[in-house]
């Protein structure tokens, strides 16, 4: 892709623009695409710390049998706000920086769309973790019915459910916010000669992505709704004394929960194929069907919801159909990884840390994909569903899927934002044991899983001791590690050696032609893509 | 010393506490699979699950020395220059169709072993099997045991689940009560639940089946061999998820007979004469043992609760005021909490032994009985 760069070196010239507020004010009244990237980046590293501290608390009380540091009650309250704080803290929000910093440099727009309500839905963020984290410490704790908050158990609980609830409102309207934001910036503020098929991967399943939360999240409104009138209202949506029932709620749940796991994972998927591509010197194999593949996934993803409830005694015929459009969404994710090992087939490779985490997404991420199509088979789901397996699977797919992704994306696109070059050696570091770490911690869990263990318990048999300390030593060398890259990045944004408009020989993009770092307004005027 | 010589070294150290972490656990028994199976299914239900693991591996090798073919071969650092190819409609539709095709292929003996295991018609004997707050209760509908009824409580001692005691063998996954059955015969099991939703699971039978209250599921099985087989609560139920097991004890027919003559004669012992008048000592003793089976997770051994979710009886306005308040809450619970009501689970003298031992226990001192009587007058 060539790119006529028309004087954006200018931007300082143009005075009406003024200059942003300081201090504390810059980042409360800003509109400006980078920064409010930039506040949605760190908001999801903290809640990153805070859902994983939650986890090392999880798995030290899961280092032995017996209850030693947690009482049950809190247990579950721990997993329950771990799943909901990653999911929503720091997984979604950390995609949706990448979106803010990179969508406009990458299809030549000047910001997003509609900079105030960027602005509006960053920070509703603050407010709903303050209520999750807070709900911690009310009368009764926080919720504690799992990160999926099934009826009945969900209508049972403390005020800390309601706050949950309310949290889940509020993160729902900054991400629909988000989305509209990215749809219209990317439908219309493309640069001349960016036509639909030109886009970047990371545009493209941003798009795909941002119609998936459009389309889900006012489902999981209405689910979580239905939970708040039935604990306050006296309606019966989930009670079968009153007519209701409680699989209701499983239902309505996963529309939402699956199209959910895509939308974690599915702009990771296009991260992927830009590194791949710029680190194998390689134009990225089959755009086309990548196009299409991530589409068939994301239409998909909308008909298979109830693969998470084989056990909740639907009819036979309804597993046999959910069996089956489960089994077809192996196809397009079998296509994407192929096209990404094509790509790299014959090509020039090196391995710097984007490229690494890349890798190791792909290959883990892969495994995750088999064990889904193990639990995709509705006879063998019934043993392992609501255990360890499950909890494997969907940490290879979350962990080695979007947070790998996401640490590739910050590695490549960190010198574009901080002007300098990260460590590259510690980078490599922060790969190896992160890799290491993480199959320490998630791999014995498919043996934990087939033997039986059940998830979401705090106390276990005997025989479940081995594996389970294993996994939690793993986890805190995977937490510990995460301090490397903490310190990499604070050390590369003040300092370090100056890194070039296009610090990756191999990279392709609009986003490189802007100088390092990035300036304050980018593409003021639009450049034409040929 | 050199980078290289420091990073050796490093790198020696982390193999050496590699290799002690592995020999200390070399010792330690590994379960690397499904537990054994006991019934035809879960034979079915493994081999499907092996043959999906070999062909998930086979595929997963081959695509997988592909990429790591390309990542030792076609590295920058060997001076290669990149090949210009981007697409091939061929290659698409190819990796496109062979998956298809495994798939297919994949289905069909996916869909027979489901048949099959949805198929619970036909029963010898036909058990309920009710989740509680955080105990099963089983009731044995049809075939020959019929009539009888029991709740399953964990024994697993408290003092191990706080460590201040060794913990036992089948640690967290032993009850007072096992759910008897006999060899080779079909069991329908009848799931449902009283509060949230439970799911009755034995790994070494393939069953799992949620208990959604108000609401009947079921599921079956033939054991084929004698024993005990253990299994625990799989759906999140609340604070005592984890200490909920489910025991099968597979025996003989003719040792199931003389079982179910046993439970018969206990159960026609315990129908105590319902005009019985009972003293304080007797209601309380009674009353204590009916405490710590089933009031004991929420209300605590001290009584103080955990509030405020889980209230204290010590001191309590109800435990201590008017005697019709106290026995309405404990027979018929209360709505929206984890309050379940008793009355459906516990027999008469239960109730009224548990309500004297509350009313008469730590600081509550009234002094006053509630009669088996009293119950029966009260839930009608």
């Amino acid at each position: 892709m060539e790119a006529t760069v028309p004087g954006h070196a200018d931007t300082h010239a143009h005075g009406h623009h003024g200059h942003p507020p300081s201090g504390l004010m810059r980042w409360v009244t800003t509109t400006n695409h980078k920064d409010i990237g930039t506040m949605y980046l760190w908001f999801s590293f903290a809640m990153f710390l805070v859902g994983g501290m939650m986890a090392l608390t999880i798995r030290s009380e899961l280092f032995q049998p017996g209850l030693q540091i947690l009482e049950p009650e809190r247990f579950n309250q721990m997993t329950t706000l771990h799943g909901l704080i990653m999911v929503f803290g720091a997984i979604m929000p950390a995609f949706v920086g990448f979106a803010n910093w990179m969508i406009p440099m990458q299809i030549g727009a000047a910001d997003m769309a509609f900079g105030r309500m960027n602005n509006w839905s960053f920070w509703l963020l603050p407010p709903a973790a303050t209520l999750l984290v807070t709900s911690l410490f009310v009368p009764g704790g926080a919720a504690a019915a799992g990160w999926t908050l099934y009826a009945p158990l969900s209508v049972q609980q403390g005020m800390g459910m309601d706050m949950t609830i309310f949290a889940v409102h509020i993160l729902g309207m900054s991400s629909i916010m988000g989305s509209i934001n990215i749809i219209t910036t990317i439908l219309n503020l493309r640069a001349p000669g960016m036509n639909l098929m030109k886009m970047p991967l990371f545009v493209w399943t941003w798009l795909i992505t941002a119609f998936l939360i459009i389309a889900v999240m006012p489902v999981l409104a209405g689910a979580v709704t239905m939970i708040l009138t039935d604990r306050h209202f006296g309606t019966s949506f989930f009670n079968a004394a009153g007519g209701g029932d409680p699989v209701l709620f499983q239902h309505v749940f996963w529309f939402f929960g699956h199209p959910e796991v895509y939308i974690v994972v599915i702009p990771g998927f296009g991260v992927v194929s830009q590194v791949v591509s710029a680190f194998s010197r390689k134009p990225l194999f089959g755009y086309a069907s990548m196009v299409y593949a991530t589409a068939s996934i994301a239409v998909l993803s909308f008909f298979v919801w109830a693969h998470h409830m084989y056990t909740v005694g639907m009819p036979v015929g309804g597993q046999l159909y959910f069996m089956y459009a489960t089994m077809l969404i192996a196809i397009p994710t079998g296509v994407k990884v192929f096209n990404w090992i094509a790509t790299m087939w014959r090509g020039s490779l090196s391995f710097e840390t984007p490229m690494l985490f890349s890798l190791g997404f792909i290959f883990l991420f892969t495994m995750g994909g088999f064990s889904g199509l193990v639990l995709a088979m509705a006879p063998v789901d019934v043993q392992m569903q609501d255990t360890y397996y499950v909890v494997a699977h969907f940490h290879y797919t979350m962990v080695a899927g979007a947070l790998f992704s996401a640490f590739s994306a910050t590695y490549y696109w960190l010198p574009k934002w901080t002007g300098h070059m990260y460590n590259e050696k510690l980078g490599k570091v922060h790969f190896w044991l992160s890799l290491i770490f993480f199959n320490m911690t998630f791999f014995v869990q498919h043996f934990l899983g087939l033997a039986g263990m059940p998830r979401r318990i705090p106390d276990y048999a005997l025989q479940f001791t081995e594996f389970n300390q294993i996994s939690t030593i793993g986890a805190f060398g995977f937490g510990l590690s995460q301090l490397l890259f903490l310190y990499n990045i604070i050390t590369c944004i003040k300092g370090g050696p100056k890194a070039p408009a296009k610090p990756w020989d191999g990279a392709e993009g609009l986003e490189w032609d802007l100088p390092s770092p990035a300036p304050y307004h980018s593409w003021e005027t639009q450049p034409t893509v040929k | 010393m050199t980078k290289q010589a420091r990073w050796g070294n490093m790198l020696r150290l982390a193999g050496l506490l590699l290799f002690a972490a592995a020999s200390g656990w070399a010792q330690a028994e590994y379960k690397l699979n499904f537990q054994e199976p006991a019934t035809k299914l879960a034979h079915d239900v493994y081999g499907l699950h092996m043959g999906m693991m070999y062909i998930c591996v086979v595929i997963f090798v081959i695509v997988f020395s592909v990429m790591f073919y390309s990542v030792f071969k076609h590295r920058k650092s060997s001076g290669r220059t990149p090949a210009t190819f981007h697409e091939s409609t061929k290659v698409e539709i190819l990796w496109t169709v062979i998956p298809t095709i495994i798939l297919l292929l994949m289905t069909w003996p996916v869909t027979i072993t489901l048949l099959e295991m949805r198929d619970s018609s036909n029963p010898d004997i036909t058990i309920k099997a009710t989740g509680y707050q955080w105990k099963w209760g089983y009731d044995y509908l049809k075939g020959e045991g019929e009539g009888i009824k029991f709740m399953s409580v964990l024994s697993t001692p408290q003092e191990q689940i706080h460590n201040t005691a060794p913990k036992g063998e089948h640690y967290l996954l032993e009850v007072d009560n096992h759910v008897v059955v006999p060899v080779g015969k079909k069991i329908r099991v009848l799931t449902t639940a009283n509060d949230v939703i439970h799911s009755w699971f034995i790994p070494a039978f393939a069953v799992k089946q949620d208990a959604v209250p108000g609401f009947i599921r079921d599921t079956s099985f033939r054991a084929e061999r004698e024993g005990i087989f253990r299994g625990q609560c799989a759906e999140l139920c609340g604070k005592d998820h984890a200490y909920m097991p489910i025991v099968v004890e597979v025996v003989s027919p003719e040792k199931y007979t003389a079982w179910v003559a046993e439970q018969q004669k206990k159960m026609a012992a315990s129908a105590a004469d319902p005009n019985k008048v009972w003293t304080l000592p007797e209601l309380v003793s009674r009353g204590e043992t009916v405490y710590m089976q089933n009031c004991v997770a929420c209300h605590q051994p001290t009584g103080k609760g955990l509030p405020p979710v889980f209230p204290a009886l010590d001191g309590s306005k109800i435990a201590t005021g008017p005697k019709a308040g106290h026995i309405d809450i404990v027979t018929n619970g209360k709505t929206g909490t984890a309050m379940a009501a008793f009355g459906k689970q516990l027999s008469d003298a239960d109730l009224a032994a548990v309500i004297t031992f509350e009313r008469n226990s730590w600081s509550n001192k009234t002094g006053e009985l509630v009669q088996p009587n009293e119950i029966k007058a009260a839930r009608k």
